[in-house]
């Protein structure tokens, strides 16, 4: 039987990976697209709580309209975002995170 | 959703994105994770959230994925073949995730709400018809007279009644963003006068 905790901790171990693959990696895209799965695995938990917070016979309408915001502001940030990956590479000519270490003092 | 279902996506998910973290090959990791959306998006549907599971399909496994295709393919970013691994990050990052993990599962296990099965919260089209009264829509009134759930109707009301100004805002972020992106990529090689 599947049971609301169960979506959590899949939306928690997906977070957790993109949060290693935040830290471990070192290509910028990379580190990118983890960033993405993150917003994606918080998604899966408000979703999960709409569909379990049944008010009126039907999932909470609130909740999902707060991911389709967050569906948005993702797709503006990834434009963004690599948009500055590609001014990164042409000043650096390259997408490793250590290539960019003006700001560590 | 059937359990059996469930645990195929919730393992589709989680595997491909395991594959985004470990794979050398930015190729890899971003076909990888048009698949572990694909998945999501599944799981989006088995929690009867229709809309945004398409909507997961079109604009992160389509859209998204595409614009990070081109960029890799446009950097002509090679896979870190003969690079040695620097393993202190490595181990921070598996270290960090697992504590994460375990705390997130610790919470969700003393989670009372959390105990509740699916099949135990049913969506009940008739109460919510009733709870409705006269004020709906005759085509979503329609929708829920047959039983069924008009997920895209609902969302469409949320959206363009409770939340219109949060949803222009929206158009205008887009609009910024787009802005921001051809500011951004646009090459500085016009003369400009300098001063002195």
């Amino acid at each position: 039987m599947i049971t609301l905790n169960h979506y959590l901790i899949v939306s928690g171990m997906l977070f957790a990976l993109g949060l290693a693959g935040v830290v471990a990696r070192r290509n910028i895209i990379i580190v990118f697209m983890c960033l993405e799965m993150m917003l994606s695995a918080a998604n899966l938990a408000l979703i999960g709580f709409s569909r379990f917070n049944i008010t009126d016979g039907l999932p909470d309408y609130t909740a999902q309209s707060l991911v389709f915001f967050t569906i948005t502001v993702a797709a503006a940030e990834v434009a963004v975002g690599l948009a500055i990956i590609v001014a990164l590479f042409r000043a650096k000519q390259s997408v490793e995170v250590e290539s960019v270490t003006r700001l560590q003092g | 959703m059937p359990s059996l279902l469930f645990y195929l996506f919730a393992a589709i998910t989680l595997g491909f994105g395991l594959l985004v973290v470990t794979a050398r090959n930015p190729v890899t990791s971003a076909l990888s994770l048009a698949m572990s959306f694909v998945g999501l998006a599944a799981l989006f549907i088995g929690l009867d959230a229709y809309f945004l599971g398409i909507l997961q399909i079109l604009v992160y496994a389509g859209a998204v994925m595409v614009l990070f295709l081109f960029i890799i393919m446009l950097l002509d970013i090679k896979a870190e073949e003969g690079k040695q691994l620097n393993l202190v990050p490595i181990i921070g990052g598996i270290a960090l995730a697992a504590m994460l993990a375990l705390q997130i599962a610790g919470v969700a296990g003393l989670f009372e709400g959390g105990k509740t099965a699916i099949d135990d919260a049913p969506i009940a089209t008739q109460t919510a018809l009733e709870a409705m009264g006269k004020d709906v829509l005759p085509t979503i009134r329609g929708d829920l007279e047959e039983g069924r759930l008009p997920d895209a109707k609902l969302m469409g009301v949320v959206l363009f009644r409770d939340y219109i100004f949060h949803l222009q805002a929206m158009g205008l972020l887009l609009l910024v963003g787009t802005v921001g992106v051809v500011v951004l990529s646009k090459r500085d090689d016009t003369p400009t006068t300098k001063a002195g």
